[in-house]
């Protein structure tokens, strides 16, 4: 009448004969039944884990925040000040007009002793270097390879002058920052060390040790500086520098090393040439000279940030302690199982 | 299947007894020399066996031999015969496709009407010892339609007989109750004695046929026979013409014995929340009786039953079976309005319905009123197989005993356990992760638009970037979601109760889903700004593409890992050997001076500020997530989180005493008992 169910065959899975180490095994891995670690939040291991969080990180932050604070740092803006009175109305005038001189000098103030090597760096605020169509615009082979590489399309709009290739091509190397700085203490110029200033790796690998600029900075529309012909893209660590996009637009870049000593007290005189226009867009130009440890600049984030939470996991690691105290939940109870807390609380 | 009881010419034969083991029946077959035996004996009512031995001649005999012939030719079991160990004796084996038919068979053995050979065109029954031979002259296979079927047979004293065999309904209908109506009725009272007990009941009838009808329904037989479209409707036609005046012989009631374990099963998923559905062919009693004996059905429950017989009365029916329902619920409901009291402390709801009601309302579009009223109920016992009830319901919880074919066929699986309910993803982080990892790698790349001049910029390398999801974070989510198990499989069987989490959307509703998305934005967030306020101004965009990678690849598989409740060697393996291969990629790609981030990554991972940034990252970013578990879990723990207790509790109990009734153990088991 119906299609038939063998009765009384039951459904009971015959036990695998056990013969072999590997079958065992591989029955144990499909059939999920592997020997496994379970942990679960116990009271004591949480507190106990905030308190060791808090335990290890008020110390580091500590430590981190005293190599910050040793750091020693002078910023300073220059480029409002650096233009003449009469210019003041018209600063894009006056910073394209190329018959003009753009020498300035500035004087600063030590404020503390700066162990060498000093570090001077140029600050430049609301630069988008890292604009997409302004990252893109460069040819990694051709820093590499110089015009034997050809396909240089993503340097559009800067790949050709007057129908000639450009060597280095791209929006980034055409924008090259080139306003300059000396530095004077009292009557003596100090010296400034400009090399070894980008990243080895690039100047060793990335940059063509013998591919050098060809018709750059050669059209109507001058974006920045100009590059020594007869130098090779590896040597040209200004270039290399400011190649290196920068992820914010607030962002500084390395000009030198000083290898000197600076006395607290002590009054910089800084001849440098306004040459970069950030005017047109409302940006802002400032000199850095900062001391280095072990961590970086002067910036107190790091630490500040370890102690707090340090602090914090503490704190929460006493409160639970007490809640635990007052209220105890003991570790299975059922009665708070939902199903039974309900009935409890009605 | 078992032959229990008989009902033979309006006698009620079911006191039956024990054949003794050993005992040949009264009348043994020999062929050839050897005695051949039945495989399986039947027991047997001795009243009935002296009526076969004793009453050779009376009406009375006529009928029991009439009834048995039947019970052996109409079928369509073939016999095997296999060795012994005994060089004379040989064994009979019934070989057919239901078990139905089979035990009839070795019940028409057990009284002697041994069935020794069936070929296309004739049958051999070994008749109390002696032979006869039967010519085969038709069979109509049963279908469920007429829900019988017959066989025409010419016997060895040049009569034609034509033997149907079916089910109750469908045998009354075509029986001639103008003769005899007595033992018709006698005969119906034992079908409902029988179907009380549980058992499955056959009806058998028989009529003899005269010449003309012979030939009229030969010719009738052999030209559908032959026909090249519609041949199984032509000879249903041909039976239905035939099938008719039948003179009844008698009942049969089988016992369908049970599987293993299927009491325990349904009360598992009873008490899990499922809503059991069984739709099955037998009558309604018969149902009712096995569906006590399964605990479908328990004394606690108040049934609902819906018998009509005719399309308005049954509107009217349901209709008050869905306010009888509503009211027995609202009863219960109280102070509290959770669905969660709702379910545990109203009185369980059963639904039964018979065949020629499910019809009417299949026929009048009531079954929408049919789905109102069986979700609310715990049990629906539907007493009509039927493929249409199946379609309606398919997208519903079903679980159908699988003794048909076709009711497999159309079933999502076997036992399928489909439906909205069943597809929550009762771990979170099956589903959330995949949200999650996506979700944070999003936000990251919205904060830094607003620093990028909303030129959409992404400082993460492409290839990263795809990696990032086909490789980094999708392998661990896809290892853990197969692997990890919350609780043993002991645990969930010994509290189906634990699924209700599912039921009750615990691991994944839209508060979850808010705090998930919360929680990555602020991972998104302590990501993006914590390395421009560590690194300050100094920092290039490949710096910050790798430490952006390294630091959200590194976040989503700890808080993979985090989730994880029960660590296995292969999980380890995957997650941190896959945030490895993650640094390791990283580290790969910034080895080609033709790409912009040359070396970044080396400079990256080899300076002090890197590894600090990255443990205070993965510190603030997991702070408030931390906090939140722990107080929930504390709190408000779920019925998983205190049963993993247990486990572990029940675990290290195990491990310090022998003693089996330790006194923790017993007492959190009473607790829940």
């Amino acid at each position: 009448m119906e299609a038939g169910s063998s009765s009384g065959s039951g459904g009971v899975p015959q036990p695998l004969p056990a013969p072999s180490m590997r079958s065992r095994v591989f029955y144990r891995f499909t059939q999920q039944n592997l020997p496994a670690c379970k942990p679960t939040l116990t009271p004591v291991s949480v507190i106990t884990t905030f308190l060791l969080i808090g335990i290890i990180f008020v110390p580091v932050g500590l430590v981190c925040l005293r190599a910050s604070r040793s750091v020693v740092e002078i910023v300073d803006r220059y480029d409002v000040e650096c233009i003449p009175e009469q210019y003041q109305s018209n600063k894009v005038a006056y910073i394209k007009d190329s018959s003009i001189f753009k020498n300035c000098t500035r004087y600063l103030k030590v404020q503390s002793h700066m162990k060498a090597p000093i570090y001077v760096y140029y600050e430049l605020e609301n630069y988008y270097q890292n604009h997409r169509r302004y990252v893109k615009s460069r040819s990694e082979k051709q820093l590499l390879y110089g015009l034997k590489y050809k396909d240089t399309s993503s340097c559009k709009p800067q790949e050709l002058s007057n129908g000639l290739p450009i060597v280095p091509c791209g929006l980034i190397a055409w924008s090259l920052f080139n306003d300059t700085y000396s530095f004077l203490r009292g009557a003596t110029v100090m010296n400034i060390n400009r090399k070894n200033i980008a990243w080895k790796s690039d100047r060793d690998h990335k940059y063509g040790k013998h591919v050098y600029p060809v018709n750059f900075q050669n059209g109507t529309l001058i974006g920045g500086g100009k590059l020594n012909p007869n130098s090779p893209l590896s040597e040209q660590e200004d270039l290399i520098v400011w190649m290196r996009t920068a992820a914010l637009p607030k962002f500084r870049k390395p000009y030198g090393r000083i290898e000197e000593d600076l006395n607290a007290g002590e009054v910089i005189t800084v001849n440098l040439v306004n040459n970069y226009n950030t005017y047109s867009f409302g940006g802002k130009k400032k000199l850095v000279l900062t001391t280095s440890g072990w961590l970086g600049g002067q910036n107190d984030f790091l630490g500040l940030a370890y102690v707090a939470t340090g602090f914090s996991c503490i704190l929460i690691a006493i409160l639970f302690a007490l809640i635990h105290v007052k209220i105890p939940r003991p570790h299975g109870d059922t009665n708070f199982s939902p199903w039974n807390r309900k009935s409890n609380a009605s | 299947m078992v032959f229990q009881c008989a009902s033979v010419d309006g006698v009620d034969y079911s006191h039956a007894e024990e054949l003794v083991a050993g005992q040949v029946a009264p009348h043994p077959t020999v062929v050839d020399g050897q005695v051949w035996r039945p495989r399986t004996l039947v027991k047997t009512d001795p009243r009935l066996m002296r009526l076969l031995e004793t009453g050779k001649g009376t009406k009375e005999w006529s009928h029991a031999y009439d009834f048995f012939i039947a019970l052996a030719a109409c079928n369509t079991i073939v016999p095997q015969v296999t060795e012994t160990s005994e060089q004379t004796v040989k064994l009979i084996e019934y070989q057919g496709e239901s078990p139905d038919e089979q035990a009839l068979v070795y019940a028409a053995a057990a009284y002697g009407f041994v069935l020794i050979e069936r070929t296309s065109g004739h049958i051999v029954i070994d008749v109390l010892g002696e032979r006869q031979r039967f010519s085969l002259l038709g069979l109509h296979e049963f279908d469920s339609d007429r829900k019988r079927m017959s066989v025409i047979v010419g016997c060895g004293d040049k009569t034609i007989k034509l033997f149907v065999k079916g089910a109750d309904n469908a045998m009354l209908n075509v029986i001639d109750k103008m003769v005899d109506l007595g033992k018709v009725r006698a005969t119906e009272t034992h079908l409902h004695k029988y179907s009380s007990l549980g058992l499955r009941t056959l009806v058998i009838g028989m009529r003899e046929l005269n010449t003309i009808e012979f030939e009229e329904w030969q010719l009738a037989y052999d030209n559908a026979g032959t026909m090249l479209s519609e041949r199984s409707e032509s000879l249903r036609a041909v039976a239905l013409k035939i099938e008719c005046n039948l003179q009844i012989l008698g009942a049969s009631g089988i016992e369908d014995k049970l599987q293993q374990g299927v009491p325990e099963a349904i009360e598992s998923l009873r008490q899990a929340g499922i809503k059991v559905w069984v739709l099955t062919g037998d009558k309604q009693e018969t149902a009712i009786s096995i569906g006590y004996s399964c605990k479908l059905l328990t004394d606690d429950m108040t049934q609902i039953i819906i018998n009509s017989n005719s399309k308005e009365s049954c509107k009217s029916s349901l209709e008050d079976a869905i306010s009888t329902s509503k009211k027995l619920i609202s009863t219960y409901l109280g102070t509290e309005n959770t669905q969660r009291d709702k379910e545990s402390q109203r009185i369980p709801l059963a639904l039964i319905i018979d065949g020629p009601t499910l019809v009417f309302i299949l026929e009048t579009e009531l079954e929408d009123e049919l789905y109102k009223l069986g979700t609310t109920c715990d049990v629906v016992l539907c007493c009509r197989e039927d493929i249409e009830v199946i379609e309606i319901h398919k997208s519903h919880m079903l679980i159908a005993g699988a003794n048909d074919v076709s009711m497999i066929q159309m079933a999502d699986v076997g036992i399928g356990i489909s439906g909205q309910e069943g597809r929550q993803a009762v771990m979170a982080s099956d589903f959330a992760m995949a949200q999650f990892r996506n979700a944070v790698f999003v936000f990251m790349l919205y904060w830094y638009m607003f620093f990028s001049d909303v030129s959409l910029y992404n400082p993460i390398t492409e290839i990263s970037g795809l990696l990032y999801s086909a490789v980094y974070t999708a392998l661990p989510t896809i290892i853990v979601g197969i692997y990890d198990q919350d609780l043993s499989s002991k645990t969930l069987l010994k509290y189906p109760k634990l699924y209700g989490a599912g039921l009750r959307d615990e691991a994944y509703n839209f508060k979850l889903f808010s705090l998930f998305m919360m929680d990555s934005i602020w991972q998104s967030l302590v990501i993006v700004f914590a390395p421009f306020l560590a690194y300050g101004r100094l920092l290039d965009d490949s710096t910050l593409g790798d430490i952006w990678i390294l630091a959200v690849v590194t976040l989503v598989n700890l808080h993979l890992a985090m989730d994880i409740f029960r660590w296995k060697w292969n999980m380890h393996a995957i997650i941190w050997g896959l945030t490895i291969l993650t640094y390791l990629c990283v580290i790969a790609i910034d080895t080609s001076p033709a790409m912009p981030g040359y070396r970044a990554a080396m400079r990256t991972l080899g300076s002090k500020l890197f590894w600090l940034l990255l443990l205070l990252i993965i510190a603030l970013a997991f702070l408030p997530r931390f906090l939140v578990k722990t107080c929930s879990e504390y709190f408000y723990p779920s019925d998983i989180r205190i049963a993993r207790e247990l486990e572990k509790l029940g675990n290290q109990n195990e491990e310090r005493s022998e003693v089996p009734g330790s006194p923790s153990m017993s007492h959190h088991q009473q607790e829940l008992h």
